[in-house]
Parts: structure tokens; C-alpha cells; sequence
């Protein structure tokens, strides 16, 4: 069954346009579609010119979070009757620059992500086979692997909007992932880097990140405990 | 959109063209070695869709269970159908450990054992718990890892650039050029080796479990540069795609004990392959899931059946398969812990592609001579690892190892080899292309319903089941639209992220190689592996056991059925195939 849906899409196309501005298209579109469906089907049937990013579909890849009605999601795994009333205002992701409509330069995020050193570091020699590591141990680093560098909770974030060089949720919950992994040497070169005024404590548990975060990663829990282990650290 | 070129004009010791876990595991070879290494990618490496894989990667570590090499190796020939050649499968399952233990070491987090070694988990078509997993999420966790380790090591990401040309004189690979999709523009990258490892082309389907990004691009320039594909009819139906949406539920809900039903309620797999019921191979499975649905067994008469995961609890479900619960919950509306989940077959996997030798570089005819400086691994490449039929979990495993050897064989000959010159004017052939969708001609077509028709008679006519009438009607189908294609004009014409003309781009190339899949099914009067005609329901070891290589000429497409399979006769003779 088709309904009838009204879409106002945030534009900026830099070769065109001096700043972002409101686009509204109404379309007819099956019930169970998704917001990428919807984008799909303006972009191949109706307007050409939208830009968007999307891979996967499937809420694995990370390239389609936006902003829908006021709210981060992936916008394949978001069906439009989360929305009442059949109205979708759709935005590119806050916090970033526009490249262009849908699609923000994400150079900055990455960046970030490299300064908390997103790697494991080895002091101690590599076995034959695998490294023992108990069931318990991998529980603590399970969630944060789920991460898809989105961008979601970065972009959600107030202390964020208020610095920008502020490290951010995903790069801390990055430094989590190998701090808290028990086969990683690095914590302590890691703790210095997390343990500086762009870094932990900008993080004012506010749990936006928590919230907009698709894949439902405990992010401020995460950074809790960074910040409870630096302290024992310090101690 | 001449522009002054210095800036795009790049000198490099290494290019990779996708930034896959072949790509990226090439990429880290390099340049663990010190070669310099650019990696092209048409989305940021970490969108690549080897994060898709859920199921896990295939190894005899023999953790939970008794295993050998001789075990994996014999799986992987069986499940090939015998078409997948003996060499390949031999270095293949000797080199899967030591990727593994790489991969751990790297600090790849994976599901453990009580006594704290990698998990392992059942897999269909393998006789031993194989799977290395790390909960449902596999692929994303190896490719999140070997990115990370790229950056450490200096990888050049040139992120979201798409390949227009290969650079090929005299069976001389001299690079690559490719347009900037950030920014626009045209990039000459002058390379001594270039890996292609652009992965899949299921987007050719409708019901399909791939990305919008897997075109198959570099498939396609191969034919262009008038070098073969081999086996292109060899498609993978992976029997649990979400219903109408052909999104994958991991191979692992079935591995971890869910069971097939139909619209009976019925367990139906007994009927098709008593011993190993739901684990069967995919090919096996999917027919299994076409036949019920086809006979009228499907749920309400419909084009589904259901797959079964209430009786794991939920526990298992929320430990083992949290992917698998969201994507049914988000797509369908169905909670797995108290109701099964719709799905049908869906186009999955290419066994097929660019042909190449056990050492990864392209090949240019039957002889098996390579092109100098040009190699390929993963699911673009067809080595041919997984014959007519790949076992889940051997893709990633695939994927890595012959990436991780593409990277030892590049950095080779790259010590040894000069930079050969360019071939004069490289850009004008893709800026011609460019120009001609933006400006070209008074054509008013839309790529998008091109497109759309050609998934839809894909999925009707080439898909689990094919037959002589079906294929030859698509065959006329595939021509008429590739000469629509000739008319397709985009709406935007600005240079900035242009997703209309990177669409454009790729459904030629979607077109290119489709054609290739359906010459080489309605040619191959056999059924083998994923390649099922109803017309000739048996295998046929006679006539058809050997690849296929095809090449497009000005003439049309010809095909050539010299290529042997290896085989060791005195160890893994082709024999019936039955789970």
C-alpha cells in the first residue's frame, strides 16, 4: 500500500548555492519503506541532484547517518512510521560540514579517531597461536567493537558543539576498546592522551551519544570508566 | 573540465582499487614491507561491505573439535562441486591458520573459548566447527581491525574515488585512473603493481544481500581492456536473505541450531538433505527454500519461508546472534525470540570473476599468461578458489589470505620492476564518458529505471532457478537496455560528490557483465553448484568440467571452455555430491 509522504530535505549544493536551504518533495511511497528507500526513490525518480551517502543497507557500513526529524539515525534501518504523520525533515548530520545536501566531511571525525592511537600496542612477544584471553575478558571489549564510526554520538554531542577540538564519544569509546582489552600493552600512552583538557573530562555525561548511538553502545558508561581508571591510574 | 594537472597526476609503487579485507590485507603487506601503497576506495574503507560478514572465518584451529587441513580442504572441493581447482584449495586451507593467528595478534577481538582460545562454531558444508567468529559481527571486526593497522602503517587513502580505466599496453599494467568523487575530477595514479579487489557484483540483482556499492567495477574495465572473466555464472543464493529486502541473516542462526520451516510448519531440509538438514551447503539450501515456495509450500502461498530461531531461547539469541534479532525487528517488525523470520533466497555471493593464478596475478588467456603488474584477489578474483559453490566462512578467509599473498607477491615484483611509461592522452577515454552522460547527445533516459529492470529479469531469469527459454529471453533483454544505456543523461552536473554520475558510471558496468553471466549460464548446459538448470538437472563431468573464460569483442561476447580444473585425481576424484 502506498501513502502519500511530504519530505523537506536541508540542500546546499556548493557550486550553486551560498548556504544550506529547505526543499520540500511529496511522493507516494510503500508503508514499510525506510528513510533511504525514500531517499532512493526521490533521487532516482524525482531529483537527480540529492547527494546522500549509503552502502550496506543493513545498519553495518555507518555511511547513512543524518538527522530525521530532530533525531541521529541510520537512515536504512529507520522506518518512516517511527515519524508520525507522515512528515520527514531530513538533515545532514549536525557538527560537521556540509560537503554537499546529505554528505558532511567526516576528515575531522577520523582525525580524531588517529589521535587516541586506534591500534593495538604489542610490548610483549607474539605467541605461535593466539594470545589466551578468558570469555569474561573479551565481554568487556564485545560492545565497543560493535562501533560502525557512524558518527552519530559525536555529532549529538554538546560539550562538542561547545569545542570542537574536543575528543568526542566515538574516540573515547575507540580508546576504551584497546584500553580495556586485556591483550593491549599501550593503556598508559592512551591514558595520556584521553587524560587531557580536549579529552575525558569535556565529557559531561549529558548520554546524547547513548541515545543517538544505533547500535545501542553504553558509550557514557564506557568513558565512566575511563575516567574511574584514571584516576586509579593517578593514584 | 580540463583543469591543470599536476595535481592529479600521482607516481606510486602500489595501488589498490578497494579497500575491502582484500584490499586492505594487500595494502598492510605493503606496507609492512615498505612499499609504498595507495588504496582507491569509492566509500571510506570502513564502509566496505567485508563488515557485512557476520558467520565467521574458516580455519581447521581445531579449538572445539577435531579438524585437519585434509578435512578443509575436501569440504571446500565437495562444496565447490569439483570445479574448484585442487592447487588453490591446497595453499589456501595451509595458509587460513596463520591468517587467523595474524589477524588475533593484530588485535582482532573474537568470541572465546572457556579456556580462552578463539571460538569456533559450525558452518554449512564443513564437517568440523571451523568458523572463527567474533559474536555476529566478523567482518566488521577484521575489517575495523586492518583498517586501523593500514593508518598505522602509512596506507595513502584516496577515500571515495572511483576507478574509470585500467592502464593496460602490451600486457603491461601502468595503472590506473579514477575520479575524485569528493571533489570531482579526473586522477592519473602511475603505478608499477595494481591490485583489483573490488569484491562482488550481486548488485546486478534485485533480492539481493550486497551493498549499493558492489558493481563490480573492476569486472567490468577487465572487459574493456579486452582481458576475460572466468565462471561469471556462477552466482551464490544465500537461502536466508530478509524477505523482500534480500538483506543477509547470518549462515551463523543456523550454525547456532535454527531450523527451516515452510508453510506447513514443516522442518522441509529433511526432505532434501537428510544428514546435514539446515547446514547444508547454500546452493543446496536455496533450491531446497525456491522448490518448497515454487510447489506452493511457502508461508500463505507467498514467496517466503520461515526461518526458526524461538527454540534457542533467548539467551543464545541476544549472545550469539544480536544482529540477526535487530535486522528482523527493524526491517519486518518480527522479535525472533517470539516469532520465525520470513526469508528467501538472495543473491550473495560471485564465485566468479577476474581470472588469475595461484599467485594472484590476472591472467589474459587459457594458456594462463599473466598481465605484468596486474593482480586480484578476493570476491572480484576467481582463482578459482570456490568452483561453482563457495562454503560460508571461506570468503573472508579467501579474501584475507590471498590479499595478505597478493601484498607478498606485489611487493616482489615491485623490488625487481621499473615504472613502465604511460600510455599517451590516459584521461580523454573516461573524461569522453563523463561528458557524454552530463551533456551526451539528446537522450533522456534515466539510469535508475534501467537499472531496476535489469535486477528484476535478473533475479527472474538468472537467479537460484535458470532454464534454456528464460536465459535467451534475458539475453535480448540485456542488449536492448544496453543500448538504452547509450541514452542515459543525469540530472546534476555539478562535480562535487555527483551520486547521479557514479550511479550512471556503475550500471554500465552493471550491464557490461551481466551480459557475461547470462551468455555463460545459457552456454553451460550442465547443473553444478549454484548454477541450476532445469532443463539439464544433472551434472555433466563429461562435457563440463572446466572453467569458463569469456572476452567481449567487437564481434559479441565469446567464450572459450579450455581451461582445465585442477584436480588431484589420486586424492579428491570428482565423485556424486550429496550432504
Amino acid at each position: 500500500m502506498k501513502e502519500s509522504i511530504s519530505v523537506k530535505i536541508l540542500r546546499y549544493q556548493p557550486q550553486k548555492d551560498k548556504k544550506p536551504h529547505w526543499q520540500t518533495y511529496t511522493l507516494d511511497v510503500p508503508g514499510d519503506s525506510t528513510i533511504l528507500d525514500i531517499l532512493n526513490e526521490i533521487h532516482w525518480y524525482h531529483d537527480g541532484t540529492l547527494a546522500y551517502r549509503r552502502s550496506c543497507r543493513s545498519a553495518i557500513c555507518g555511511s547513512c547517518a543524518m538527522k530525521v526529524n530532530g533525531r541521529n539515525v541510520l537512515a536504512c534501518e529507520t522506518p518512516m512510521h517511527q515519524f508520525r504523520g507522515n512528515k520527514l525533515k531530513i538533515e545532514p548530520l549536525p557538527g560537521f560540514p556540509i560537503i554537499k545536501d546529505l554528505v558532511v566531511d567526516m576528515e575531522g571525525f577520523f582525525e580524531k579517531l588517529r589521535r587516541v592511537k586506534p591500534h593495538m600496542i604489542l610490548k610483549k612477544p607474539v605467541p605461535d597461536k593466539e594470545f589466551l584471553q578468558s570469555p569474561e575478558e573479551f565481554s568487556r571489549i564485545r560492545e565497543s567493537a560493535y562501533c560502525i564510526l557512524c558518527g552519530a554520538c559525536t555529532s549529538s554531542c554538546p560539550s562538542l558543539w561547545a569545542n570542537e577540538n574536543y575528543l568526542g564519544p566515538a574516540a573515547l569509546l575507540k580508546a576504551y576498546r584497546f584500553i580495556f582489552d586485556s591483550r593491549d600493552d599501550g593503556t598508559d600512552e592512551r591514558l595520556d592522551i584521553i587524560n587531557d583538557r580536549n579529552g575525558l573530562w569535556r565529557c559531561h555525561t549529558i548520554f546524547n551519544c547513548m541515545e543517538a548511538c544505533p547500535k545501542h553502545i553504553k558509550i557514557t558508561d564506557c568513558i565512566s570508566k575511563l575516567k574511574t581508571r584514571v584516576v586509579d591510574n593517578s593514584l | 573540465m580540463k583543469k591543470e594537472e599536476s595535481k592529479y597526476m600521482h607516481q606510486i609503487d602500489a595501488v589498490v582499487v578497494g579497500a575491502g579485507l582484500a584490499g586492505l590485507r594487500a595494502a598492510l603487506e605493503l606496507a609492512r614491507k615498505g612499499i609504498q601503497v595507495a588504496v582507491l576506495t569509492k566509500v571510506y574503507p570502513t564502509r566496505s561491505h567485508s563488515g557485512a560478514a557476520q558467520g565467521g572465518i574458516a580455519a581447521s584451529l581445531a579449538n572445539v573439535a577435531d579438524d585437519s587441513l585434509e578435512l578443509h580442504m575436501f569440504d571446500t572441493v565437495k562444496g565447490s562441486d569439483y570445479l574448484g581447482d585442487q592447487d588453490v584449495i591446497e595453499l589456501f586451507v595451509q595458509e587460513a591458520r596463520k591468517t587467523v593467528y595474524d589477524f588475533e595478534h593484530l588485535g582482532v577481538p573474537f568470541s572465546r573459548t572457556e579456556d580462552g582460545r578463539i571460538n569456533q562454531r559450525p558452518f554449512g558444508g564443513h564437517s568440523s566447527p571451523r568458523a572463527c567468529f567474533s559474536a555476529d559481527i566478523t567482518g566488521h571486526v577484521l575489517l575495523h581491525t586492518l583498517y586501523e593497522q593500514c593508518v598505522l602503517h602509512n596506507v595513502h587513502f584516496y577515500n571515495e574515488f572511483q576507478v574509470m580505466s585500467l592502464l593496460i599496453e602490451d600486457n603491461v599494467s601502468r595503472g590506473v585512473v579514477a575520479w575524485d568523487i569528493r571533489e570531482g575530477g579526473l586522477h592519473v595514479f602511475h603505478a608499477k603493481a595494481v591490485l583489483l579487489a573490488t569484491g562482488g557484483y550481486g548488485r546486478a540483482f534485485k533480492i539481493t544481500s550486497n551493498a549499493h556499492a558492489n558493481t563490480g567495477d573492476s569486472l567490468s574495465l577487465i572487459l574493456e581492456a579486452g582481458l576475460p572473466l572466468e565462471d561469471m555464472e556462477f552466482v551464490q543464493f544465500h537461502p536466508t536473505g530478509l524477505f523482500r529486502h534480500g538483506i543477509l541473516l547470518s549462515e551463523a542462526a543456523r550454525g547456532e541450531g535454527g531450523y527451516l520451516l515452510n508453510g506447513k510448519g514443516e522442518r522441509f531440509m529433511a526432505a532434501y538433505a537428510k544428514e546435514k538438514m539446515e547446514l547444508a551447503p547454500r546452493d543446496l539450501v536455496s533450491r531446497a527454500e525456491q522448490t518448497e515456495i515454487n510447489e506452493g509450500r511457502g508461508v500463505d502461498g507467498q514467496d517466503y519461508v520461515y526461518l526458526d530461531l524461538r527454540h534457542l531461547g533467548r539467551e543464545k539469541i541476544m549472545d550469539r546472534l544480536p544482529q540477526v534479532w535487530e535486522l528482523a525487528l527493524n526491517y519486518l517488525k518480527v522479535d525472533a525470540i517470539e516469532a520465525p523470520i520470513p526469508i528467501q533466497p538472495t543473491a550473495h555471493y560471485s564465485m566468479g570473476g577476474i581470472p588469475a593464478n595461484i599467485k594472484t596475478e590476472v591472467i589474459r588467456n587459457v594458456a594462463g599468461d599473466p598481465v605484468l603488474g596486474l593482480y586480484t584477489a578476493g570476491e572480484a578474483s576467481c582463482l578459482s578458489l570456490h568452483g561453482a559453490n563457495r562454503l560460508g566462512t571461506n570468503s573472508l578467509q579467501d579474501a584475507a589470505t590471498f590479499g595478505r599473498l597478493a601484498g607478498e607477491h606485489m611487493s616482489a615484483f615491485i623490488q625487481r620492476t621499473d615504472f613502465a611509461p604511460l600510455p599517451s592522452a590516459p584521461l580523454d577515454p573516461p573524461r569522453e564518458r563523463i561528458d557524454h552522460l552530463i551533456s551526451g547527445g539528446d537522450g533522456n533516459e534515466k539510469h535508475a529505471r534501467i537499472r531496476a529492470e535489469l535486477q528484476e529479469n535478473m533475479t527472474r531469469y538468472a537467479g537460484v532457478f535458470r532454464d534454456a527459454e528464460g536465459l535467451g529471453r534475458l539475453k535480448l533483454i540485456v542488449r536492448e537496455l544496453q543500448q538504452r544505456y547509450q541514452n542515459v543523461r543525469i540530472d546534476d552536473v555539478d562535480q562535487p560528490f555527483n551520486l547521479d554520475l557514479m550511479e550512471a558510471l556503475e550500471l554500465g558496468h552493471l550491464l557490461n557483465f551481466s551480459e557475461v553471466i547470462v551468455e555463460a549460464a545459457l552456454v553451460r548446459t550442465e547443473s553444478r553448484g549454484a548454477h541450476f538448470r532445469t532443463d539439464y538437472p544433472k551434472r555433466d563431468d563429461e562435457n563440463w568440467l572446466a572453467h569458463t573464460l569469456a572476452w567481449k569483442t567487437a564481434a559479441g561476447l565469446r567464450l572459450n571452455h579450455d581451461k582445465k580444473v585442477v584436480i588431484y585425481m589420486d586424492r579428491f576424484p570428482p565423485q556424486e555430491r550429496k550432504y
